[in-house]
């Protein structure tokens, strides 16, 4: 299966991202090619909407699992769609989250924010 | 006449000031354009209350026509698509109405649907006629409101229309003024006060309106604000002094000019000045 | 790091004032403005040095190519913001333009194009350990709430070692207001006992409940109204929210603020007020405690 975890750098030592919509990287671990990869955010550089655009990246890029400490509505509905589960990191360490994960010792993430609809008109 | 009131920085009187100048003009108009927190309607207590729903087209999505070639998604400024397990979700909230997503579809899957984002309540007291626009808590942008508030049928001619403006200088304090004939600055006599009336003396400027300041809150000392405006050579069409009663009146939303003949007398005046100013305006700059 | 965020619904309340005494009083090393539209802090923080700008893009703008443009109209029926006008030739309003490029996509002769366009400018002043990260946005701009979260980020990724951030926030409840709630810890309303100030501080309230943001209260300019301040008092024992107190009006304030001091600097009755309201909040942010809607 395919864990996906929002990242601030693209090193496996690298501390979870804070935000998921606008997280700079993700990185995509294989558990059964135990293989991990990068990839960039493009949603982090938008005006609005980011949680939607980033969700859809990863949905794309056949994630089965998303590990983050918080998520919007918008996101969560993208990802409830596509059936992707959402479960609440625990410590600073990408690593560390994506080994309790497999060890089972991770929670569902079940409070899902009203988002930050980071959007205006002009 | 339309006149703007609008000040940078909030809490400095727009309201009392375009309340008050409302009132004292008795058959006039009054339009809270503040849609975030209107506060005129509080003053006022208008009766006769109607109220005209505002909403914006949504793109609604027919998946039986859809067949997931994303160009929808890939067109959307805003992110406000999403192409998930062969359906298409569409995300209100972030959506702009830009009409984009519907025009390009070659399926023709897209197709509008309507969505209320508030309301304009339309009241009046006295001889006042009171427009208030009310965005729902959670929605984004009251731009749509502002339009409709402004609308033509709202304006009559031959009334006097004050148009209280929202605090700031950005995209939603422009769609208010942009029709105006002339705009008030309030300000006070503090440092942030200055700083802000500086950002929107500038944007008054942008737009080519004419424009004059009200002193709000004078005290005794020196008042920063008043030598802004002698130095930028900036009209000042009045003074309000600092007044703990005015105050009061204000804090309860009383209307000051309805409660005692001194500030009456103080908008009274103020009016004429205004009204002066904006006669003098649009016959030399027309 | 802790952060605390400073809301009050209506302007003009005292968010500045009492966010620069919290700030004197923490000696904080990490604090924010994120009233990017008309932005105040950085009058009374006294920093000398200039800060390290960096242009703010937001949503690019369409610009037409007049040599290109074969005058067809497709983009000005097409536009749903209006931007489109003629004069002699024909132009966009970059201040009604939303850049969602359907005249881009309608125009047959590729005369429009999206091109990025500045619409602020975001600012850092760092020294000795100490980071103040504001911006302004330009006249006019939407996008504020993207700003927003650039002027939060710096600040984190800037202050190394703070524990507590200060964050001075927007009035409204609109986007710049529900950008600046995203990660913080708390949130200090600071209400005035008007009318129009108790309306405006339910909605604030509302909104930061939506978010479930742990809420506190504090009233300035207590005294000018002793029957609505006792109304809030009410309404925050009623709705569960912890009150931190009151700081009663004082000539004393708008002295300091026009000297660039902050009410902490000179001996006044506000400055008094605050300490104690600072105290108490602080103990809420960094203890926890009981009694508080989450």
């Amino acid at each position: 299966m395919k864990i996906v975890i929002p990242v601030d750098e693209k090193t496996l030592e690298s501390d979870v991202c804070a935000s998921f919509g606008r997280t700079p990287y993700f990185l995509i671990h294989d558990t059964e090619t135990k293989e991990s990869v990068f990839i960039d955010n493009s949603a982090a550089a938008s005006t609005g909407g980011a949680g939607i655009k980033a969700a859809q990246t990863i949905v794309d890029n056949k994630a089965n699992v998303l590990l983050a400490p918080r998520c919007g509505e918008n996101a969560a509905d993208v990802l409830k769609s596509a059936d992707i589960k959402i479960f609440k990191t625990t410590s600073a360490s990408a690593k560390g989250n994506i080994d309790d994960f497999i060890d089972g010792k991770l929670s569902l993430l079940d409070e899902i924010h009203a988002g930050f609809h980071g959007q205006v008109g002009n | 006449m339309r006149i703007a009131v609008l000040s940078g920085k909030g809490g400095t009187g727009k309201t009392l000031v375009s309340v008050n100048l409302a009132a004292v003009a008795k058959a006039s108009t009054y339009i809270d354009c503040d849609v975030e927190e209107p506060n005129g309607h509080l003053f006022f207590k208008p009766k006769k209350v109607q109220y005209e729903e505002i909403s914006v087209k949504i793109p609604k999505v027919n998946n039986e026509l859809c067949n997931g070639c994303r160009k929808c998604v890939d067109f959307c400024k805003f992110n406000a698509l999403a192409y998930i397990k062969n359906k298409l979700i569409v995300f209100d909230e972030v959506c702009h109405f830009c009409g984009g997503c519907i025009m390009l579809c070659p399926e023709k899957a897209l197709t509008e649907e309507e969505k209320v984002i508030g309301k304009v309540q339309k009241g009046t007291s006295d001889e006042v006629t009171i427009y208030t626009g009310i965005l729902n808590t959670g929605e984004a942008s009251g731009i749509p409101i502002i339009k409709q508030l402004l609308a033509e049928k709202n304006l009559e001619a031959n009334k006097q229309t004050f148009i209280d403006c929202p605090p700031g200088s950005a995209c939603i304090v422009m769609e208010s003024i942009k029709d105006a004939d002339y705009c008030i600055l309030v300000a006070e006599p503090t440092l942030f006060g200055v700083h802000n009336l500086n950002m929107v003396y500038e944007l008054v400027k942008l737009f080519n309106k004419p424009s004059g300041v009200v002193l709000n809150k004078c005290l005794e000392e020196e008042n920063p604000a008043e030598k802004f405006c002698l130095e930028k050579n900036i009209k000042i069409l009045g003074r309000i002094p600092f007044d703990t009663n005015l105050g009061a009146l204000n804090s309860n939303a009383e209307i000051a000019v309805s409660k005692n003949e001194k500030y009456q007398d103080m908008f009274s005046s103020l009016l004429k000045t205004v009204t002066k100013e904006v006669q003098h305006e649009t016959t030399t700059n027309p | 790091m802790k952060q605390l965020l400073i809301l009050s619904g209506k302007g003009g309340t005292g968010k500045t004032t009492i966010a620069s005494a919290f700030i004197k009083l923490a000696d904080a090393k990490a604090y924010a403005d994120c009233d990017v539209d008309a932005p105040n802090l950085h009058l009374i923080t006294g920093w000398n040095a200039e800060p390290e700008k960096i242009d703010y893009y937001g949503l690019p703008k369409a610009g037409i190519n007049t040599e290109l443009c074969i005058e067809c109209n497709q983009c000005r029926q097409n536009c749903r913001f209006d931007a489109i006008s003629i004069d002699k030739k024909y132009k966009v309003d970059p201040f009604a333009c939303e850049g969602c490029g359907v005249c881009e996509a309608v125009c047959p002769v590729g005369a429009v194009s999206l091109k990025p366009a500045v619409a602020g400018e975001l600012m850092l002043y760092a020294n000795e350990g100490k980071v103040f990260s504001t911006a302004q946005l330009k006249m006019g701009s939407g996008t504020s709430g993207m700003l927003i979260t650039e002027v939060k980020k710096q600040v984190k990724s800037a202050a190394v070692d703070a524990h507590l951030a200060i964050i001075d926030g927007s009035p409204g409840i609109g986007c710049p207001v529900i950008a600046s709630l995203s990660g913080v810890d708390m949130v200090l309303i600071v209400a005035e006992p008007s009318i129009s100030g108790i309306s405006d501080m339910e909605r604030i309230i509302n909104t930061a409940a939506k978010f479930g943001t742990k809420t506190v209260v504090c009233i300035n300019k207590y005294d000018t109204n002793i029957g609505n301040t006792e109304k809030i008092e009410e309404f925050c024992k009623k709705q569960g929210l912890a009150f931190m107190g009151r700081i009663p009006f004082d000539s004393g304030a708008v002295k300091a603020i026009n000297n660039g001091q902050t009410i902490v600097d000179i001996d006044c009755a506000s400055g008094t007020a605050v300490k104690t309201i600072y105290n108490k909040t602080m103990k809420l942010l960094f203890e926890g405690g009981g009694g508080l809607r989450s």
